[in-house]
């Protein structure tokens, strides 16, 4: 579903952020991406989302390399991969309905659709009752919660996190994981960033290891 | 972008719908929803801040105004000029010593010629009351102790063509202290009118393109304020036309309600120069009328407006958008 073949990113500061790093994911599969901070860990996932182009090497996703892809079908390309980030990056000035709504209203889909996906994603984490909340009333749990609904209300098949519990306390990151797992159930690929070793060693999934843009560990599945 | 919703918007359900079947049309009308929201969402922000808008919507006005204000002031004078447009005439001043006698004696001399098809007397008492009368300059009058005016004579040249030759020959008369074409000035009238009319479309286009950059930068602006949420919108696909559409309309707005400014502040100027205008023309014997923009000439600013507007919103988000990461 994602693979990288021999891909090195640096940066214009000429600093090597990725270095000949080469990994394939499975359809299914649910992989973690650790590492020290300042190892790569967020350059790897930009490089999948095309906020970024490697200096070398192929990035391919879902069968597609990206090096194909022109700048006019990035936004496509962008609503086929879920996306939740550290900061979660909510709107502040909308309620959570809006909030999740979002990545529909900007693939068109039609206003009647829009209602029921919404509900049906904030129902998966457990937020059903809070739609007309704004984002500020909610805790960093709930709003991470928020960022997860937005991320899969898509159905992308691909579900991307970069620090995801990096804010939360362990029994709430611990919850989080969780509904990553169950989303990975029923199908979606998933890859998570995360430096919480203590946290995802627990749960039983491949795990990837850079080190100062090297792969030293998790590259074969 | 994302409109903020409007409350109470209708959600319906309609459990079990074929996902792929008539998703293009779904597409359409998600798009189509896409733009309305805009149009609204982008109007209500607007409006939010009515007091920034209206000064805005002020300083637009007042540029669009000014040329179009002129151009109908231009527009009334040409129809003054029009108006006095007679065939060509020629008034000959006497010298100061030429009697009244000789005077008429000389117009009915004149009348005789092959190239003059008519002339009339006016005696300088004549002269005088009829100044009187129109000037409103009685009281000045009055206190002069001699009439200063000539004896005049016009004469109208049988061919017109022929006029200026005739002028020159007629300045020639001893008894004729000054010979003047009546056409002279108005062509000098005409020549001024259309250096005048030069001036206002340079004008006019300086203030159309400082109308541009004026949106513009308030674009820019509104830019700035949603770049967290241009970010959000692009990490998730959001095309550029999607990002683009509310600022786009943000300029149509802004460029609207200059129109309408603009063209309000023309009508307000001449409802204020009306009076004034119609004193005047009673006093001159003609039933000489300022006209305005009409609805057509209103709508037409408005229109002008909301062209701008797009333009200003175009420059704006070519050039600051674009720096917005991710591309
Ligand atoms: N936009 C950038 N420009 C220059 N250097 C960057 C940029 N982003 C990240 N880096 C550098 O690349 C390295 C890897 O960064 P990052 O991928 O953010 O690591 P991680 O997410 O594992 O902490 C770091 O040394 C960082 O300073
Ligand atoms: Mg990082």
């Amino acid at each position: 579903m994602i693979s990288f073949e021999r891909v090195s990113k640096r940066y214009s500061e000429g600093h090597d952020a990725l270095r000949e790093v080469s990994f394939a994911i499975n359809r299914d599969e649910l992989v973690f991406l650790t590492g020290h901070s300042g190892a790569g860990k967020s350059t790897l996932l930009r490089l999948i989302m095309l906020m970024e182009r490697p200096s070398r090497g192929q990035v391919s996703v879902d069968g597609k390399n990206l090096a194909t892809v022109g700048s006019r079908g990035i936004p496509q390309h962008r609503r086929n991969i879920g996306v939740v980030f550290q900061n979660h990056q909510l709107l502040f000035d909308r309620p959570v309905f809006d909030n999740v709504a979002l990545p529909l209203v900007i693939a068109g889909y039609d206003q009647r659709d829009v209602g029921r996906r919404v509900r049906a994603a904030l129902d998966k984490v457990g937020l059903l009752d809070r739609e007309r909340a704004m984002p500020v009333s909610l805790s960093g749990g709930e709003q991470q919660r928020v960022g997860i609904a937005r991320a899969v209300v898509a159905k992308p098949k691909i579900l991307l996190a970069d620090e995801p519990t990096g804010n939360l306390d362990p029994s709430l990151s611990a919850e989080i994981m969780q509904l990553f797992e169950e989303f990975n159930q029923v199908g979606v690929t998933v890859l998570i960033a995360s430096h919480d070793l203590a946290l995802i060693s627990r749960l039983r999934h491949r795990i990837i290891t850079l080190d100062q843009g090297r792969l030293i560990a998790g590259g074969a599945s | 972008m994302i409109p903020r919703r409007n409350k109470g918007e209708r959600r319906e359900r309609r459990e079990g719908a074929s996902e792929s079947r008539a998703r293009l049309r779904d597409q359409y009308n998600g798009w189509l929803h896409h733009h309305r929201l805009s149009a609204a969402d982008s109007l209500s922000r607007v409006l939010e801040s009515p007091v920034a808008s209206v000064l805005t919507w002020l300083v637009i006005g007042i540029a669009l105004a000014l040329p179009v204000g002129l151009d109908v002031a231009l527009e009334n004078f040409g129809r003054l000029g029009a108006q006095w447009e007679s065939p060509a005439q020629i008034s000959l001043f006497l010298q100061e010593e030429v009697s009244t006698d000789v005077a008429t004696e000389l117009a009915g001399g004149l009348a005789t010629r092959a190239d003059i098809a008519a002339t009339r007397f006016i005696s300088r008492e004549e002269a005088l009351e009829e100044f009187r009368t129109l000037s409103g300059f009685g009281d000045v009058l009055d206190s002069l102790d001699s009439n200063p005016l000539p004896h005049l004579i016009l004469v109208s040249p049988a061919d017109e063509a022929g006029a200026a030759a005739l002028r020159q020959n007629l300045e020639g008369l001893p008894e004729v202290s000054e010979a003047l074409l009546d056409m002279e000035w108005l062509q000098r009238l005409e020549s001024l009118m259309v250096l005048s009319r030069r001036l206002v479309q340079a004008v006019g286009g300086l203030l159309v393109l400082g109308v541009v950059l004026i949106l513009g930068n308030t674009i820019r602006l509104a830019i700035e304020n949603r770049r967290e949420e241009i970010v959000v919108v692009k990490l998730i696909g959001g095309s550029n036309a999607f990002v683009r559409r509310p600022f786009l309309y943000t300029g149509l707005w802004y460029g609207v309600g200059g129109g309408v400014f603009a063209a309000a502040l023309v009508a307000l100027s001449l409802w204020f120069l009306q009076q004034p205008v119609g004193e005047l023309a009673a006093l001159y014997d003609t039933d000489f009328r300022l006209e305005g923009l009409g609805v057509m000439g209103g709508l037409n600013l408005v229109i002008l407006g909301g062209m701008l507007g797009l333009a200003g919103a175009w420059l704006a988000v070519a050039r600051h958008l674009v720096r917005i990461e991710p591309h």
